[in-house]
């Protein structure tokens, strides 16, 4: 986009960032001329859909430096690497087919019309003959996604929607190629061609939805350590990737920075969140010699850990086992679709076997017969059918990402709607995961120790800083003018406020967290902190109740801080657990029968989210339950939990009656078709027009969210 | 007859026309970010 004063290095380096906080034009105008100005880059492009960032820069540029720049932009970043990096998508592959199905459609159609309404002799001939140079290489590339899936499922004994279809639209193609060579009256190039546009364009909606869906959960990706200040042997402090950290390293950590690998702390004490990873909200205090996990976030203080383990050994890495154990076991779902498909295949297919022995008996000779078992097959042609469950769902995907929650997978729709029990993690999912300071204890301050505050805060980057910040900001306080400003690491703020000392620090004693505020000839302030239960907890566990669902609470925490949440929202709780036993929990209430929604975010909700037979995370969850979790919600309330499922049991109703209205038309023109008197125009007006009312049917679901 | 041998040409040729430009679309990663090319427009080129 923008051109770069040429620097003297010749090879330029090229590196993604993902920019999740970009969402308008102002914010890419930003972005690339911001990034265009700095020295050492040479042009920014940023790509809005995938919400990344694409930098051709000097090689002496790191992506760290480059985080930095857009920081001081005003955007947070994250370098992408691999996989990552490519913005693949599910729709491109579809739409070249799409556009020459279309063409070749449209181009047919215009010569059927003519012919159905009179055109004869060599006109007609001439006109089929036209039709199939350009329907048939048209429906050999355009049909190619149906052919193979259909293949690959036939390889494996199984059938598919895909399988009636391919069926359909060769034998289609075969008899009308005939019918051309033979100078025959009836064509059907426009009804083949017509199924596979419409088909296609079902598809295509439904892998966009997909992408779009994708994209917003990878640029959510990026809480875990992707590497550490490691120390070497002579003192010098550089960064490794987390991938290359070897057991014997000593990883300098910041306070509030998250641990890169397994390891025990060398010097220093301080206190690590784990709540990610076990679900545990007080924090653990960790001396010399302590052990520190991979995935934890080091509050207080900064500390030298020795790497005891890394890469595959580590806590994390087995948790992603277990993952991959309980993701296998969900596979088996079967689309409901496909499972259309079992019993709608072998029906349609004993019909025209029926409609073909039947008038062969009638005497009516083996080409007649076999053109009309045909049109039974054209007729039953699962055009509208195929669309019925793809276009629901796309409506239905589109209504409920307007609405903040992004469905993942196509299939989890579905999957939810049969949900009965529903077991809800609480740090982080009923919680919001962060703690926050008490409002009553703000309110309480007077206004000048809360500006004071709020200017203390303002300074540092410990999460616990932040969340007072914010939470002051939240009420309409400006911070006070300061000097002197300090920070010791492990202790707190200082400075000096009109002349006395004020500051802002961890407390000598106190149970779970809190901060005093200290102002010089005042009385100190103490502020408790505390996860909070996220808005609306209680009524949307109300109106899930209300849909039948069982709902309990599994948790990683203690019994103490579950029993809490359980008496505010009611729920019988289960404390203590760890990621296998949440996964084995599952995995008796699914062999009990019920079916299980999984509703967490920690790394230790991973194997649950992934056994479950469906399962939810908030946007704020780990990287591992983003990736595991078939629906992501990116607001504060715990309504999304209710409005997915009221949408998915809506689109499943929607589903079901677009399945009648699609059997229905069937139901009608099938015994025409059997009595062989089913044309070319009556099977393209069938199909249009149940495809019609099947997509109309569908966007109803535009408003089902509430 | 004669009308027809010149319009189905005509009609065809127009056709692939649209289809090759779709096509070169494709190729030039005309669909890449569909959503930057909404908010693109936007954009004021003469701002500093």
């Amino acid at each position: 986009m923008t051109a770069l004063p040429l620097s003297r290095s010749d090879v330029p380096a090229e590196t993604v960032l993902a920019v999740p906080g970009m969402h308008c034009a102002g914010c890419i105008a930003k972005i690339e001329h911001g990034l265009a100005d700095r020295p050492g880059i040479r042009s920014a492009r940023v790509n809005l859909s995938a919400r990344q960032v694409r930098i051709a820069h000097d090689p002496a540029l790191d992506a760290r430096d480059l985080v930095r720049e857009l920081e001081r932009i005003g955007f947070e970043a994250e370098p992408r690497k691999g996989a990552l990096a490519r913005s693949q998508s599910a729709a491109r592959p579809l739409l070249a087919p799409l556009a020459v199905a279309t063409f070749a459609c449209m181009n047919v159609m215009l010569l059927s019309v003519s012919v159905w309404s009179g055109a004869d002799g060599s006109t007609r001939a001439l006109f089929h003959w036209l039709s199939a140079a350009i329907a048939i290489p048209a429906i050999v590339y355009s049909g190619m996604p149906f052919f193979r899936s259909a293949w690959a499922a036939l390889r494996r004994g199984r059938t598919n929607m895909d399988v009636p279809i391919s069926i359909g639209i060769t034998l289609a193609t075969a008899l009308s190629y005939y019918e051309t060579v033979t100078g025959g009256h009836d064509a059907w190039f426009d009804g083949s061609l017509m199924l596979i546009a419409f088909l296609l364009a079902g598809r295509a909606l439904d892998a966009m939805m997909r992408d779009r869906a994708r994209s917003g959960v990878d640029a959510l990706l990026g809480h875990a350590p992707r590497g550490a200040m490691v120390v070497g042997p002579d003192g010098r402090l550089g960064w490794v990737a987390a991938e290359d950290l070897r057991p014997g390293t000593v990883m300098r950590l910041a306070a509030g920075e998250r641990v890169a690998a397994d390891g025990a702390i060398l010097h220093g004490t301080s206190r690590f969140d784990q709540a990610l990873l076990t679900g545990e909200s007080t924090p653990v205090h960790a001396g010399e010699g302590d052990k520190v996990l991979a995935g934890t976030l080091n509050l207080d203080a900064p500390v030298d850990v020795a790497v005891s383990a890394a890469g595959q050994d580590t806590t994390l890495a087995e948790i992603a086992r277990l993952m991959e154990a309980a993701a296998q076991d969900r596979s088996k779902y079967v689309r409901l679709a496909d499972r259309a498909a079992r019993l709608y295949a072998p029906a349609v297919h004993t019909l025209a076997a029926l409609a073909f022995a039947g008038w062969m008996i009638a005497g009516a000779g083996w080409y007649h017969s076999l053109v009309i078992a045909i049109a039974v097959l054209i007729i039953t042609c699962p055009c509208a059918l195929g669309l019925a469950v793809p276009v629901a769902q796309v409506v239905a995907s589109g209504a409920l990402m307007r609405a903040g929650i992004m469905v993942k997978d196509g299939s989890a729709l579905e999957r939810l709607a049969k949900a009965d029990r529903a077991l809800l993690d609480k740090t982080g999912t009923l919680t919001t995961g962060r703690p926050q300071p008490d409002p009553a204890a703000l309110a309480q301050l007077p206004p000048e120790a809360a500006s004071v505050a709020l200017a203390l805060a303002s300074y540092s980057r410990h999460p616990i800083s932040r969340a007072l910040a914010a939470a002051l900001t939240g009420l309409g306080v400006r911070p006070a003018a300061l000097d002197d400003i300090t920070e010791k690491p492990g202790t707190g703020m200082f400075a000096r406020w009109q002349g006395s000392a004020v500051s802002l620090r961890r407390p000598e004693s106190a149970s779970g967290i809190a901060v005093t505020l200290d102002i010089a000839g005042q009385p100190t302030w103490l502020i408790p902190f505390a996860d909070r239960l996220r808005p609306d907890c209680a009524e949307a566990v109300t109106r899930l109740k209300a849909m039948g669902l069982d709902v309990s609470i599994v948790s990683g925490d203690h019994a103490a801080s579950v029993a809490q949440v359980a008496r505010e929202t009611g729920l019988f709780a289960q404390a203590d657990a760890k990621p296998q036993d949440k996964q084995e929990l599952i995995g008796r209430l699914r062999h009990a029968g019920r079916n299980v929604l999984m509703v967490g975010d920690g790394l230790n909700d991973g194997p649950a989210l992934a056994g479950a037979d469906v399962s939810i995370a908030p946007g704020s969850a780990s990287d591992v339950g983003l990736q595991a979790a078939d629906f992501v919600f990116v607001q504060e309330s715990l309504l999304a939990l209710p409005r997915a499922v009221s949408v998915a049991r809506a689109t499943m109703r929607v589903v079901r009656q677009n399945f009648v209205l699609a059997i229905g038309y069937n139901l009608l023109a099938v015994p025409l078709a059997m009595a062989g008197l089913v044309t070319p125009m009556i099977a393209a007006i069938a199909m249009s027009a149940s495809s019609l009312v099947v997509v109309g049917n569908s966007l109803r679901l535009a408003r089902a969210v509430r | 007859m004669t009308g027809l041998l010149f319009l189905i040409p005509v009609a065809l040729g127009l056709g692939l026309l649209g289809l090759a430009t779709f096509f070169w679309a494709l190729r030039s990663g005309q669909f890449e970010d569909p959503d930057g090319a909404a908010a693109r427009i936007l954009i004021d080129e003469d701002a500093p």
